[in-house]
């Protein structure tokens, strides 16, 4: 790792004799403690480290359940209620697994939108943002089968809906449907894989999370200016104690909200029919996945065949079905935004000198509120049609306005540097 | 702590936001009233006396279509009852048990260690006593029923209007029958009208009616007094943890306002000297 010297020294001959073979600790001395940090960074930058303490969270809580935890369609409901009502203080980890999932989401999604905002994603960052991405997306899978688990009826029907998606790809889409199940319908073979996958994923995560720290410290932080740093004296501060203090601030906090809903709401972000155990006779009026995932949701429903992006994206129908087209829709609506550092043309990275563009980011995250609202409902009347218009809304922010405004935009001076920023010097704009 | 604020603003939001991702969760029935449970709110608990009387109408009425499969004799302890009392309770159940030397199965009295005997031996011999439909069992049934459970936050984006409890449906429904449908709806053969049942049509009869029990406690068995019990006993049913969980949350939260304030005071001290 580059980024950080150290002029680590000890007067311990053992932590001496480590350093000669494995010099561990001049390099955790390096990237930990004086890693130089932008010194101006506000509250928005805690949330990197506090999503990386949830998926310390969700691993250990995991860990433990799992050790009482049958997955087999028989007992996995019953196993799960076991752990709530038998196991010591089974119903905390449970909550505690369970409401970590959203929690997760919840900061990993700011941490998302805080990069967009100032830029975070932009050279020489683009590997950093596309391991945030796939780490993204690696979450999604492990939060999707985590939720079959307990085999409840959402459990079931949602695995039956999105797995059933697949089946929509020409060619081997039935073959990939098959081989998600482990048969021909999702059962206990289909429970078994999940829990399977659910156990390997975190941590495959928490690999593409080193890759991420590894190519966030070869250029540091980026901070709210979006400029780089120039003098390492005058702009940055070590990470410890500064950061080490300000990220356990922010967790304390965060951990204030997490509990409120661990032991006063704890169903608040589930679905009650997730308590009756799943029957492959009964379908629930309305099915609907995870709040965290609506958003994807509402894309992919919005293609139904008089949807006139379906229209023309299909040539009038010939080149796919619309299912299909709302499968693509879907993963393209996570996928595009690793194009994204090439789509933004601008050189400016923050939002703060770039008025147009803090205008759309925000339309933006609109956008996406009302996409996962909508996701929520039931798809009637007008709700189809805002579905439709916020998923067009969604791909020609991304795709037409941030190329465009990057070109057209006159951004607002910007400050000669970190340092000056903080007292108010600023250069012509570039 | 402008920052902080907006920070607040933004969490607060995503999870009023992500609340309870269920717009249908009330179905197609009527939204029910909000009641003042006991167990209600961050300090909540169950009235016990109100627990054994819901224990009295669930073994009587209940009891006779819907099992109570996760709920061992055992837990009873948490409705106030003691040793013997369980004991004495469960003894006069018979389970079966086996198979035994000669290979045979065998009825024998409960121990508190048993679960709660169904009154059917499995859901075909449920439906055929009634009328086709199962009785669904009661264990989960306020946290089946109701989003969020018991949630001390009761707004969504789904919900602009608050959501409904799991025991507001409960008590909502066991009261919500109406001699006749209304004009103009058809009620299928066997049904039953009901205000807040998805669709209306019910399988099960009206369950409750005034002195359906007499309580041991004396007090009078009206309507109302008995689906509020026993709904109370099916909240407990469903969340035995519920007075555990609420009261250690008021610890864990005051213990982690306490620390975040001190981490706090320790930032602004060590931040002090950055310019």
């Amino acid at each position: 790792m580059s980024g950080g010297t150290s002029n680590f020294q000890s007067n311990s001959r053992i932590v001496n004799w480590i350093e000669h073979r494995l010099p561990i600790f001049s390099f955790m001395d390096a990237q930990m403690n004086q890693y130089p940090t932008p010194k101006n960074l506000n509250y928005f930058w805690n949330f990197g480290s506090l999503a990386g303490i949830v998926l310390v969270i969700m691993i250990v809580s995991g860990i433990t359940l799992a050790m009482s935890y049958t997955p087999h369609t028989e007992y996995a409901f019953t196993s799960v209620e076991r752990i709530m009502r038998d196991v010591n203080s089974g119903w905390l980890i449970r909550y505690i697994h369970m409401n970590g999932a959203s929690i997760f989401f919840i900061v990993v999604y700011i941490h998302i939108f805080r990069g967009l905002y100032y830029g975070s994603y932009k050279a020489p960052r683009e590997i950093l943002w596309m391991i945030g991405i796939f780490i993204l997306l690696a979450m999604m899978a492990t939060a999707f089968m985590g939720y079959v688990l307990p085999w409840g009826q959402m459990s079931f029907w949602g695995a039956t809906v999105i797995t059933n998606l697949f089946s929509a790809i020409p060619l081997v889409g039935d073959y990939i449907v098959q081989l998600l199940w482990g048969g021909f319908v999702v059962d206990n073979p289909t429970l078994n894989r999940f829990f399977s996958l659910h156990y390997l994923l975190p941590f495959v995560i928490v690999g593409l999370v080193f890759l991420h720290l590894w190519a966030l410290h070869m250029h540091h932080s980026n901070n709210p200016t979006g400029v780089e740093i120039k003098d390492e004296k005058q702009d940055t501060i070590p990470f410890h104690p500064y950061y080490t203090i300000k990220d356990l601030y922010g967790l304390g906090l965060m951990m204030i909200f997490f509990a409120f809903f661990i032991f006063f709401a704890p169903n608040y972000f589930g679905h009650p029919d997730n308590y009756i155990m799943a029957d492959p006779l009964v379908t629930p009026p309305h099915i609907v996945p995870e709040w965290y995932f609506l958003p994807f949701y509402a894309i992919l429903r919005a293609f139904t065949s008089d949807y006139w992006v379906y229209q023309v994206i299909s040539l009038g129908g010939t080149l796919m079905s619309a299912k299909l087209a709302g499968v693509i829709a879907m993963f393209a609506s996570i996928l595009v935004l690793l194009l994204l550092p090439w789509l933004d043309r601008s050189r400016v990275r923050s939002s703060k000198y770039r008025p147009l563009y803090r205008f759309f980011f925000w339309v933006f995250a609109i956008d996406c509120v009302i996409l996962g609202w909508v996701g929520g409902l039931p798809p009637e009347g007008v709700l189809v049609t805002i579905g439709q218009w916020s998923t067009f809304w969604y791909f020609f922010h991304i795709i037409i306005i941030v190329p465009v405004v990057g070109v057209l935009e006159r951004p607002k001076p910007l400050p000669d540097s970190i340092a000056a920023s903080v007292t108010g010097a600023t250069q012509a704009a570039e | 702590m402008k920052m902080t604020k907006t920070l607040t603003a933004i969490a607060l939001g995503l999870g009023i936001l992500a609340g309870a991702g269920n717009a249908q969760a009330a179905g197609a029935g009527v939204k029910p009233p909000s009641q003042d449970w006991s167990f209600n709110g961050i300090f909540g608990t169950y009235d016990r006396a109100a627990l054994q009387r819901g224990f009295q109408v669930y073994r009587n009425v209940c009891a006779n279509c819907h099992s109570l499969d996760l709920i061992a004799f055992r837990n009873l302890g948490d409705l106030g009852y003691n040793e013997d009392e369980i004991k004495a309770i469960a003894s006069s159940y018979e389970v079966q048990d086996g198979p035994n030397e000669d290979g045979d199965m065998f009825s024998r009295p409960a121990t508190p260690a048993d679960r709660w005997p169904a009154p059917f031996p499995n859901s075909k011999a449920a439906a055929a006593a009634n009328g086709g439909a199962v009785p669904p069992d009661l264990s989960l049934i306020t946290k089946a029923r109701g989003a969020g459970g018991d949630s001390a936050l009761r707004v969504s984006l789904f919900h602009p209007g608050g959501f409904a409890l799991g025991a507001d449906y409960l008590h909502a429904l066991l009261t919500g029958y109406k001699e006749e449908a209304p004009a103009g709806f058809s009620l299928p053969d066997g049904k039953y009208y009901n205000e807040y049942f998805p669709g209306h049509a019910i399988s099960m009869a009206p369950p409750l009616y005034e002195g359906a029990v007499e309580y041991e406690d004396g007090t009078a068995a009206t309507t109302e007094q008995l689906s509020s019990d026993v709904t109370m006993f099916l909240a407990w049913a469903a969340e035995p943890e519920l007075e555990t969980r609420k009261q250690t949350g008021i610890k864990v939260i005051l213990f982690l306002i306490v620390l975040t304030a001190m981490l706090y005071a320790l930032k602004r001290k060590i931040w002090s000297d950055v310019h």
